[in-house]
């Protein structure tokens, strides 16, 4: 479990972007940060990485403090390296953490097929779409088995149709690996689909609004569900409530 | 059709200026050592051609050298800039007031101080070609996309693996457009440094050719020489664009 305690952050500008948020992240889990633009949620998974510090509260991991490789990042954009190929691409945290390519090939190419594209391994992204760019990066994120994975918005570009698949594809590979996982996003549809757990954020400074238990039951009628619309409507509410007006 | 005529173009246009000149040259009866017309030009070329051919090899052996110099030097100093914001501070304004000052203001000086006339040329032609590279490469090193640079430090990288594995690879294109206007530049630089050193009595390169031409009236051996140096110049400013289109292409391309 990690353990958000009171964090805030205010920027030097002195922009608050963060107020006394506290939150549980429970192994396994998957939990939407669910807000509108400003409300600080990409800011709260930027101190989740520790690559930032809070400048108040704390953030405790189980052993302290997140270590090299335990994070696995996705960002809006597949940001790839256009020199190297998809493995290649995927193979990059195992290579930073000094494992060679050979020790590390299965991994990488288990990695990919997860996400779909065992056969493009060799493909360079320029050749790829953008739908499977982010298949990379994901892949990417998941290689080095990380103990949570951070996506911020990562289908946010994406067209609609394959938004649906990489969501419904992102789910498989939660309920199959069991990853805990913080995903940021600005859409309802998006919250109510992929969440075990929706935190609705509210804007300037950000503060946790709401924190509900997504009702909708696993399975393949997930997206047309009786519940699934009732949790939208729900999630609504909840973010009329907070929005400025 | 319109992409032929395109391409097309820049002939036409400069057939059809060449015609005009040279109808105009012999209707008004120009005489050659006012203005000579692009045949008494490829005349005088055809009449020397053993010469300045072997002037413009000179002139490219020093243009050559000094692009070498300079992407190295380049590369070198905005590795430098990129590791220390002290070296920044230190180099910067230095690498600027190199580049603003007039070359053929300090080549005299260059030339006296150092012996070999060849390296002076290098010296002098790296002056004025080394900017561009430095300041693109400084440029791309600068610009590496911040989302990698956190996955790398999220990964634990050293300096060294995000220098050699994102930062130098990001920064290539940059590179290589800094190149291509330094090739250029060094064309430039070497040939006044040339004429520096060819008013002092060192025989050697198409600047010579020129300022010999000039004192003998040879006109159109001088338009001649001008002609090589012009194209050597598009010669070098193309085959850099093609170098750098194929090692991208090549790199990145599926």
């Amino acid at each position: 479990m990690i353990v958000v305690d009171g964090v805030s952050k205010t920027f030097p500008n002195g922009t608050a972007a963060l107020d006394n948020i506290s939150a549980k992240i429970g192994e396994g889990e998957f939990i939407v940060l669910l807000g509108p633009s400003g409300c600080g949620k990409s800011t709260l998974l930027r101190l989740l990485t520790g690559l930032e510090a809070p400048s108040g509260g704390q953030i405790l991991w189980p052993e302290g403090a997140a270590g090299p490789g335990d994070i696995g990042f996705v960002f809006q954009d597949a940001t790839l390296m256009p020199w190297a190929s998809a493995a290649e691409n995927v193979y990059l945290p195992l290579r930073l953490r000094g494992t060679s390519r050979a020790e590390t090939r299965e991994a990488v190419m288990a990695a990919l097929a997860q996400v779909g594209l065992a056969e493009f391994a060799n493909a360079k992204p320029a050749a790829l779409s953008g739908g499977m760019k982010m298949r990379v990066s994901i892949a990417r994120a998941l290689v080095g088995a990380p103990k949570l994975l951070l996506m911020d918005e990562p289908f946010a570009a994406l067209d609609e149709f394959t938004r649906f698949k990489l969501q419904a594809d992102l789910h498989d590979v939660w309920r199959r690996t069991g990853k805990t996982i913080v995903f940021v996003t600005h859409s309802i549809y998006e919250a109510a689909y992929l969440a075990t757990r929706v935190l609705v954020m509210s804007a300037r400074p950000g503060r946790v609004a709401a924190d509900i238990i997504n009702p909708v039951a696993e399975g393949p009628e997930r997206r047309t569900a009786a519940d699934y619309t009732a949790f939208v409507k729900t999630l609504s509410d909840v973010l009329r409530k907070v929005m400025p007006t | 059709m319109n992409r032929n005529m395109e391409r097309a173009a820049p002939f036409i246009f400069g057939l059809v200026g060449l015609g005009l000149w040279q109808g105009a040259v012999w209707w008004l009866q120009v005489p050659l050592y006012v203005l000579p017309g692009p045949v008494a030009i490829v005349a005088a070329y055809a009449g020397d051609y053993a010469v300045l051919n072997a002037a413009l090899l000179s002139t490219l052996t020093v243009t050559f050298a000094a692009l070498l110099v300079s992407a190295t030097l380049g590369v070198a100093l905005a590795l430098a800039m990129a590791a220390s914001n002290l070296a920044r501070a230190a180099i910067q304004p230095w690498a600027v007031i190199l580049q603003v000052t007039p070359v053929v203001a300090i080549a005299p000086l260059i030339i006296i101080w150092v012996n070999q006339p060849f390296l002076a040329l290098v010296v002098c032609a790296t002056i004025v070609a080394f900017f561009p590279v430095l300041s693109n490469t400084a440029a791309g090193l600068a610009a590496t996309p911040k989302e990698l640079l956190d996955l790398f430090r999220l990964n634990g990288a050293t300096r060294w693996q995000t220098l050699i594995l994102l930062r130098l690879p990001a920064a290539l294109p940059y590179f290589l457009a800094g190149l291509r206007i330094s090739g250029t530049l060094a064309l430039v630089g070497a040939v006044v440094a040339e004429f520096v050193a060819g008013s002092g009595g060192f025989a050697s390169g198409l600047a010579y050719r020129i300022l010999e031409a000039g004192y003998r009236l040879q006109i159109p051996r001088m338009f001649a020489a001008l002609v090589l140096l012009a194209l050597a110049g598009m010669a070098i400013y193309g085959v850099l664009g093609l170098f750098s289109r194929l090692m991208l292409r090549r790199r990145d391309a599926a």
